[in-house]
């Protein structure tokens, strides 16, 4: 265990304690649900209880003459303001309250506004709604059958739940490299459905101040900016008078990307009610109804040489969005970054097509740390690899050794059309092995064969792709990915720097003043990150998809050095020499050749808000700021070794160890850096074992209590083993790329490849329950995402 | 945040006060012990209780000890205090097994045996080593004192012998010699209830099964009792052949339903694997081998 703090912090990248911790373990933080404002009153949500049913009728006349309740708002209300209805993240339409039919098991149909919570959650029981039950659609690979019941009929003319199709890739080079090959394995997988769950639910209050008409928004957002331009252009409100606030956020994971209907019913709340409202879901809200990922009905197929070299890839996917499509991705990819399905390897040449379609279930699609799909894109081909090295007797890491992209081949441009930044991936590889002592697992693993019991070692190798992105290429609804970062620098040296992402969890308190203090030598604890108001911080998209370091991670260290370059124009002033004769090192410039004549930083600062007389055009104050269009994405990567016991008996499988080297490139905490890995190594086994969101065929919720939904607890996982490699990226200031999501993307395939490698099954479906594990040893593995029937 | 309906509330000081207030409060009155089944299902509003009845000042009822040739468990007695138990552990080594595994720790530092097994949830893991181990219930109501044997307690899922007005104070366990006991559950992760469970007892009169008890949960047995495969062990000397065929018959005559712990078939191989495992382990101890 490593001790933190009983050492000075460092100036710039290194271990330290967390600035925020400080009032989380003394239980200070600000979450939307301790915000409390005189007058405020309190919102919840009545919710359907079918997952397809017409709407005959609402009578709210109980509800409204209960006490203490203070305004009932339907589908009809919201007509009425043209609000039944909101834009999706996907070019498609959500139901704010159902006006037609309910959709989905949980769909928000009423919403009441009452003195306080009980009462308004007992008001629900009074609202007396009757529903004409129709079949639901919940077996995505029905969902376009001839006569299939229509979902959308919202929709003018729509006649089946055909939602898009989408390709990438070359398919006539890759149908020709299949024709050709020696070898094809083919493989049908399903990545179910799967919940980011975090701990704290979505909530919002929300205040219209009748004198200023300044409308205020406390909202569990990843996304404060994004939120207040789209309810700027959804509600016809002005954007100044729009001031969306992100406080203490207690874990995103992509669930709290978009908007929910709850909070454009917080809003209506305050406006009909003249009073602000709090509206914050329970679990069960958060499971049934907010975005769910994955999801994805994948059929792959690998073509190789009988020597093992990996030819191609052929995908093609049937992807269940929902009864709304309201992915939140860049607008011009409705599969996310699916199409890094190629992953890390060397290939000539890949196709993928994907199908979406409406069923009756809730919308989402992008979360839980998926970095747009990369999840399944990784999943799909370390099992296709898998598949193929167990048709080919190869062991399965040396499989992908053989294929992994070499280092001399960066800059990479994949058959998809990525481009791939940086990477030695051979000898993450390698490291992983060594530290797992590779060779000897596999001895041991013959040796318990002998002896009739089951172990199974899992490799993965992923290459994530974050930092969304570009602005030539990306946008969410015609806004572009770029950010903006302000630093100012006080008289005496301390720094204030705004930031246009904020933090649910991931430290940017402690990793962004560190960058700073990186950058300029100015101590992280003198360095106040504000971030999360709109009303005081710059432009930006939010943090997802592991964007926030690569993006305006950038953007920071971008306007620290304009900060730096400043100071050395002031320093030349002060010490009467001309800027070009001044050398930097950390916090200092100083006389080249003279290391004595210097200035430091803080002294820099003062100056620059003095008397001193500063070169013409040059402002005093010491300043700057940047909106950072990131030229690429970055790309981590990582090799991941799962090792497992499956009870042969049982089924029951126990994680014994997992390595996982991560190449992040320079770790700006590395503390924190382990921390992000052990979460989402955590959330792999998750995956891998136990969470799964089925529905039955009345299109019932199975998972909607942590009762059903299982996450896992320190008791699945061991003691996590990680390593590093650091290969920067070339187009990054300080060359880091993004980790947030690296573990949640890589470890899944590394856990199922374990437990398949133990029992010798070519193939089962996540989540690898016990159940699901003995049913895949007796041949019948089941659907993961229909009820065990 | 789910928040219960509008309900009344008493604090019951004593035994005989808390059955004068559950007969002015009738059958819409619940009472409340640990209230980890009980709460949950209230803020679901799956339960709407008119009253609580607090019983958690009887402390009076939180004991386990050693009288009259029974191990004496009372039903305050906490989940943590019966893991913890020497006693209990030196007698019914399966209670220690079946505590591990019963929910988390935080769970068992509030939750009761006496209100797990009044729940009568169908998972319930107390249940089947109690049946195992062919407990008795004591019910105290305004007509005094009965004492059930567990297989008569359960009356099917969420039923028990225990009507509205009265309260189970204690569960007894006889203790003979030449015991030995285990408990064997699976479950999808650490706190879920059992995708099945079986608890067994042997008393052994040198090489021979003198008697057994084989409890069930989550499988559908009646009581949580699998009759069948005690009379085919009872009598018997252990062996492998006769523990295969009692575990067969345990699962043979289990009445399992598939839910999203797992399907009919897998439950009751599971039942089968378990019940083996439980008699060999409860067998070995009998015979001072294995912890």
């Amino acid at each position: 265990m490593t001790v933190v703090g009983e050492r000075p912090n460092p100036v710039g990248f290194g271990r330290m304690l967390r600035k925020e911790d400080v009032r989380f373990v003394r239980g200070k933080g600000q979450y939307v649900d301790d915000i409390q404002l005189p007058g405020m009153l309190h919102g919840a949500i009545l919710r359907s209880p079918h997952a397809h049913a017409r709407l005959v009728s609402v009578d709210t006349s109980a509800a409204e003459a209960h006490p203490g309740v203070r305004a009932v708002i339907t589908g009809k209300t919201l007509e009425g303001l043209k609000l039944a209805w909101m834009p999706s993240l996907s070019h498609d339409v959500v139901a704010v309250l159902a006006t037609d039919k309910v959709r989905f098991q949980g769909q928000e149909v009423a919403f009441v506004v009452a003195d306080d919570h009980y009462t308004a959650r007992d008001a629900l029981e009074l609202i007396q709604v009757e529903y004409e039950p129709l079949p639901p659609v919940i077996d995505a690979r029905r969902a376009l059958d001839p006569g299939a019941p229509v979902i959308r009929d919202d929709i003018a003319g729509k006649q089946d739940n055909h939602i898009f199709d989408w390709e990438a890739g070359d398919r006539a080079r890759t149908d020709a490299v299949f024709a050709g090959a020696e070898v094809v394995v083919s493989q049908e997988m399903l990545y179910p459905r799967v919940h980011p769950a975090p701990m704290e639910t979505c909530g919002a209050v929300a205040h219209l101040d009748k004198v200023s008409g300044k409308l205020t928004i406390w909202s569990t957002t990843q996304a404060p900016h994004a939120h207040r331009t789209l309810y700027a252009l959804v509600a016809g409100l002005p954007e100044h008078k729009i001031r969306v606030v992100s406080p203490d956020i207690g874990g995103g994971f992509g669930n709290k990307v978009g908007i929910y209907p709850g909070y454009v019913l917080a809003i209506v709340g305050s406006i009909v009610t003249g009073r602000p409202v709090k509206w914050v879901e329970d679990r069960s809200e958060n499971l049934m109804s907010t975005s769910f990922a994955r999801d994805y009905h994948m059929r792959g197929e690998i073509a190789a040489t009988r020597e093992g070299k990996i030819l191609a890839l052929r995908v093609d996917v049937l992807a269940d969005h929902g009864a709304f499509n309201n992915t939140a991705q860049p607008s011009k990819f409705p599969a996310g970054f699916f199409h890094i399905f190629t992953g890390s390897y060397d290939l000539q040449a890949a196709h993928c097509q994907v199908r979406g379609v409406y069923t009756n279930k809730a919308p989402g699609g992008v979360a839980y740390a998926c970095s747009f799909r990369v999840t399944e894109a990784v999943y799909l081909i370390e099992r296709m690899v898998d598949c193929l090295a167990a048709e080919l007797h190869i062991d399965p890491a040396e499989l992908r050794l053989r294929n992994l992209l070499r280092p001399e081949q960066f800059p990479y441009t994949c058959a998809t059309g990525w481009e791939y930044d940086s990477g030695d991936y051979p000898r993450a590889l390698r490291l992983a092995m060594e530290i797992a002592g590779y060779a000897e697992l596999r001895r041991e693993q013959a040796e318990r064969r002998q002896r009739g019991e089951l172990m199974g070692i899992g490799v993965s190798f992923f290459t994530e792709t974050v930092g969304a992105g570009p602005k030539k290429h990306m946008d969410i609804l015609g806004l572009g990915m770029a950010d903006g970062c302000e630093l100012r620098v006080h008289p005496t040296g301390k720094a204030v720097v705004r930031l246009s992402v904020q933090t649910q969890g991931q430290g940017h308190e402690t990793t962004f003043a560190q960058i700073i203090s990186e950058v300029t030598g100015i101590p992280p604890e003198d360095v106040e990150v504000v971030h999360g108001d709109t009303d005081n911080t710059p432009f930006g998209l939010g943090t997802y998809g592991s964007r926030s370091t690569p993006v305006s991670g950038a953007a920071a260290a971008v306007a620290a050095q304009r900060v730096r370059d400043k100071a050395r124009i002031i320093t030349s002033a002060m010490l009467e020499c001309a800027p070009e004769d001044l050398e930097w090192e950390k916090g200092r410039w100083f006389v080249r050749g003279d290391p004595t004549r210097g200035k430091t930083i803080q002294e820099a600062a003062f100056a620059a808000h003095g008397s001193l007389e500063l070169p013409e055009g040059v402002e005093g104050h010491l300043d700057a700021s940047c909106v950072y269009d990131p030229p690429n994405l970055t790309y981590p990567f990582g090799a991941y070794i799962c090792v497992v016991d499956v009870d042969r008996g049982t089924g029951k499988v126990t994680v014994r160890r997992f390595i996982a080297v991560d190449d992040c490139g320079p770790r700006i905490n590395p503390m924190i850096v382990e921390g992000q890995v052990h979460g989402g190594l955590a959330d792999g086994v998750g995956m891998a074992l136990m969470e799964a969101m089925a529905f039955d065929e009345d299109g019932n919720h199975l998972g909607s209590s942590f009762m059903d939904y299982l996450l896992p607890t320190s008791m699945e996982c061991p003691s996590w083993e990680t390593g590093e490699t650091v290969t920067p990226s070339p187009h990054h200031p300080l060359g880091c790329k993004g980790v947030g999501e690296s573990a949640t993307v890589g470890s899944p395939p590394a856990v199922v490849n374990a437990v398949l490698d133990a029992i010798g099954v070519r193939h089962a479906d996540m989540p690898l329950t016990p159940a699901q594990v003995w049913r895949a040893m007796n041949g019948r593995p089941y659907r993961t995402d229909l009820a065990i029937p | 945040m789910r928040v219960p309906a509008a309900f009344e509330y008493e604090r019951a000081e004593s035994v005989p006060h808390a059955l004068a207030l559950l007969a002015r409060h009738g059958s819409e009155a619940r009472v409340v012990a640990g209230g980890h089944s009980l709460l949950p299902m209230m803020k679901l509003r799956l339960a709407q209780p008119a009253c609580l009845i607090d019983i958690n000042g009887l402390t009076g009822l939180s004991y386990i000890r050693e009288e009259a040739g029974q191990l004496r468990l009372g039903a305050m007695t906490r989940h943590a205090e019966l893991l913890a138990s020497a006693l209990a552990a030196r007698h019914f080594p399966l209670l220690g097994d079946a505590e591990r595994v019963i929910a988390d720790p935080i769970v068992r530092n509030r939750g009761t045996i006496g209100g797990s097994l009044c729940q009568a949830d169908p998972a319930e893991d107390l249940s089947a080593a109690f049946a195992a181990a062919k407990a008795l219930a004591v019910i105290e109501g305004g007509g005094g004192i009965r004492t059930v044997p567990i297989a008569e307690f359960h009356r099917g899922p969420y039923e028990t012998a225990v009507a509205p007005d009265e309260l189970l104070t204690e569960v007894r366990l006889p203790i003979r010699p030449g015991a030995g006991s285990a408990y064997e559950k699976v479950e999808r992760r650490v706190g879920d209830w059992a995708i099945a469970a079986v608890g067994a007892v042997v008393w052994l009169e040198g090489d021979v099964v003198q008697d057994v008890g084989i409890g069930l949960a989550a499988v559908g047995a009646p009581h949580f009792h699998a009759a069948e495969a005690e009379a085919a062990l009872r009598g018997r000397a252990p062996d492998a052949a006769a523990i295969a065929a009692a575990a067969a018959l345990a699962a043979e005559h289990a009445r399992p339903t598939a839910d999203q712990r797992g399907p009919v078939d897998y439950k009751r191989h599971l039942v089968g694997e378990l019940t083996g495992r439980a008699l060999r382990r409860a067998v070995a101890r009998a015979r001072g081998r294995e912890g």
